[in-house]
């Protein structure tokens, strides 16, 4: 008897039938997909963007060239050269962030002491070159002029936890 | 219509005529049938995105409606390549064959009472016998690519679409039995009739209901036939991509057109054999072409919902549904059905 109704039921495509009502109730459901350059997900205030050098409110360089940053870098993705500024200060003559290396595991913000290199939330830097694509140490400096205050938001919203 | 007719008759002579008549009637169903299938292929990224709660294709145009176009601007503009040690020839004739009989079967399909290319009475034979030289197209593509997964792929499918060919020829019996005849129309025509034809739900009467296992075997077998998700063992992407694994280009989107004029061809046969035609479901309302479109349009969203739902048999699996299921209830049904029609219960009278 059983055998039967399990012959009835397979040829009556009942479980298939069970499947195809999952995918129909589906179909109406909500759709999830964020469509992209008109909307954009929520980003969290530790989001890992592309990087940016800070400043003081004075002007002057947070970075004091102690190389934590590039030594921290599991991916090599940072190269500093290093002289004395016109005052006797160590200073870098040269910060590039290879962003085709760059994991954005943040590790450099984490080493950094003064909190010079940090990771913002802008991540819409995509290029057509390999060149465009090394960050140096202008275009990180612009933009942390850019980004200061977000930057400052997101990393005061950080400091309990640090 | 007349009046053009004997303008034309005029004009051309009688046989020059009717050639030119058939053409123009010709383009009148291809050119609708290839819109169909560019728009069939949004609609099914569509609805299968929806049911994977996506959006599916919006980009280009609104609500993306002009995808087809560029999907098939893109593939015209691409290469063709030809592998070397390929058979040239025969490479670049099986996509043509597998078109050609998809297109070449409309030739019978009644649209409404009459609206007929070729009104044949061997319709039904003519159908069975042109749809299977599709196969072809497969196993040649799949032999002459000098590859070895395409050869697979085309193996697979031919040993695929003779069994379920088998199983469809059958269940094909079975409508034949029941209609006496083998015209299309006539087909439609006496689905139309009988005890609930009569009391106004037509829609009963037709043959899907007292042949309602053989219209589950013919269902399944043209998703096979199509070599359509889950029986898409011609393809088997995730294993060997299938035998239009060298094809590129126009060649490919070839086999791509064919593959959906024969989903919309299956299931204009499905709907004139097995669900009434151009016929209305209720006596209330009048017959007509809309009928037919509907019908198609209901069985076509099932293939992309099946499509959607179940992932792909394993290939012993179908050998196992063509030969141990589908062909035993087909002959024993048709047994059922030979002594129904001879018994006073009969309800094909
Ligand atoms: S985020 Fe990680 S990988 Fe990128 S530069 Fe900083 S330390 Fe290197
Ligand atoms: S960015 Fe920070 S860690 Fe890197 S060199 Fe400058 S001060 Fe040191």
């Amino acid at each position: 008897m059983s055998s039967m109704k399990e012959i009835f039921g397979s040829f009556l495509l009942r479980e298939l039938f069970g499947g195809l009502a999952v995918t129909g109730r589906y179909l109406f459901a909500p759709k999830t997909t964020v469509r992209y350059p008109e909307e954009k997900i929520p980003q969290s205030p530790r989001f890992r963007g592309l990087h940016a050098l800070r400043r003081y409110p004075d002007g002057e360089e947070r970075c004091v060239a102690c190389k934590l940053c590039e030594a921290a870098c599991p991916s090599m993705a940072i190269t500093i050269e290093i002289a004395p500024d016109e005052n006797g200060k160590r200073c870098t003559t040269r910060y590039d962030i290879d962003m085709m290396k760059c994991i954005f595991c943040g590790f450099c913000a984490e080493a950094c002491p003064a909190d010079a290199i940090v990771e913002t939330r802008f991540y819409e830097y995509s290029a057509e070159s390999r060149d465009a694509l090394v960050w140096t140490k202008d275009m990180l400096l612009e933009n942390g002029e850019r980004c200061e205050e977000q930057i400052a938001e997101d990393l005061g919203r950080d400091m309990k936890y640090r | 219509m007349d009046m053009l007719r004997q303008f034309g008759q005029d004009m051309l002579g009688p046989a020059v005529f009717m050639v030119a008549a058939t053409l123009a009637k010709i383009v009148c169903i291809t050119l609708p049938l290839m819109l169909c299938v560019a728009y069939l292929t949004l609609l099914e990224r569509k609805i299968i995105g929806w049911m994977q709660t996506r959006l599916g294709p919006n980009r280009v145009g609104p609500f993306g409606l002009f995808q087809p176009l560029a999907d098939g601007l893109k593939l015209l503009l691409k290469e063709i390549v030809i592998p070397s040690g390929a058979d040239k020839w025969v490479f670049l004739a099986a996509p043509v064959f597998s078109i050609a009989p998809a297109l070449a079967a409309w030739a019978v399909v009644p649209f409404d009472d009459g609206v007929v290319l070729a009104d044949i009475n061997a319709g039904l034979l003519y159908l069975m016998a042109i749809t299977s030289v599709g196969v072809y197209g497969v196993v040649l593509a799949g032999w002459s690519s000098n590859s070895r997964y395409a050869f697979l792929g085309g193996m697979r499918s031919a040993a695929q679409l003779i069994s379920y060919e088998i199983a469809m020829g059958l269940s094909l019996v079975v409508v034949l039995m029941v209609s006496n005849s083998l015209n299309l129309g006539d087909i439609v025509n006496a689905q139309g009739k009988g005890l609930f034809a009569g009391m106004g739900v037509s829609f009963l009467s037709w043959n899907w209901l007292p042949l309602f296992p053989v219209f589950v075997v013919y269902m399944v077998s043209i998703v096979a036939e199509t070599n359509r998700a889950p029986f898409d063992m011609a393809e088997g992407e995730s294993e060997i991509i299938g035998f239009h694994l060298e094809y590129s280009g126009l060649a490919f989107s070839l086999f791509y057109v064919a593959e959906y004029a024969s989903m919309i061809l299956c299931s204009a046969i499905a709907s004139i054999l097995f669900l009434g035609g151009w016929l209305s479901p209720l006596g209330c309302f009048p017959d007509g072409f809309h009928w037919l479109a509907a019908k198609i349009f209901i069985v076509l969203v099932s293939f992309l919902w099946i499509r959607a739902t179940f992932p792909r048999y394993r290939y012993d699996q179908v050998m196992r549904l063509g030969w141990k299921v589908f062909i035993p209830v087909c002959i024993a049904w048709m047994g059922v059905v030979g002594i129904w029609m001879m018994s006073p219960w009969s309800v094909w009278k």
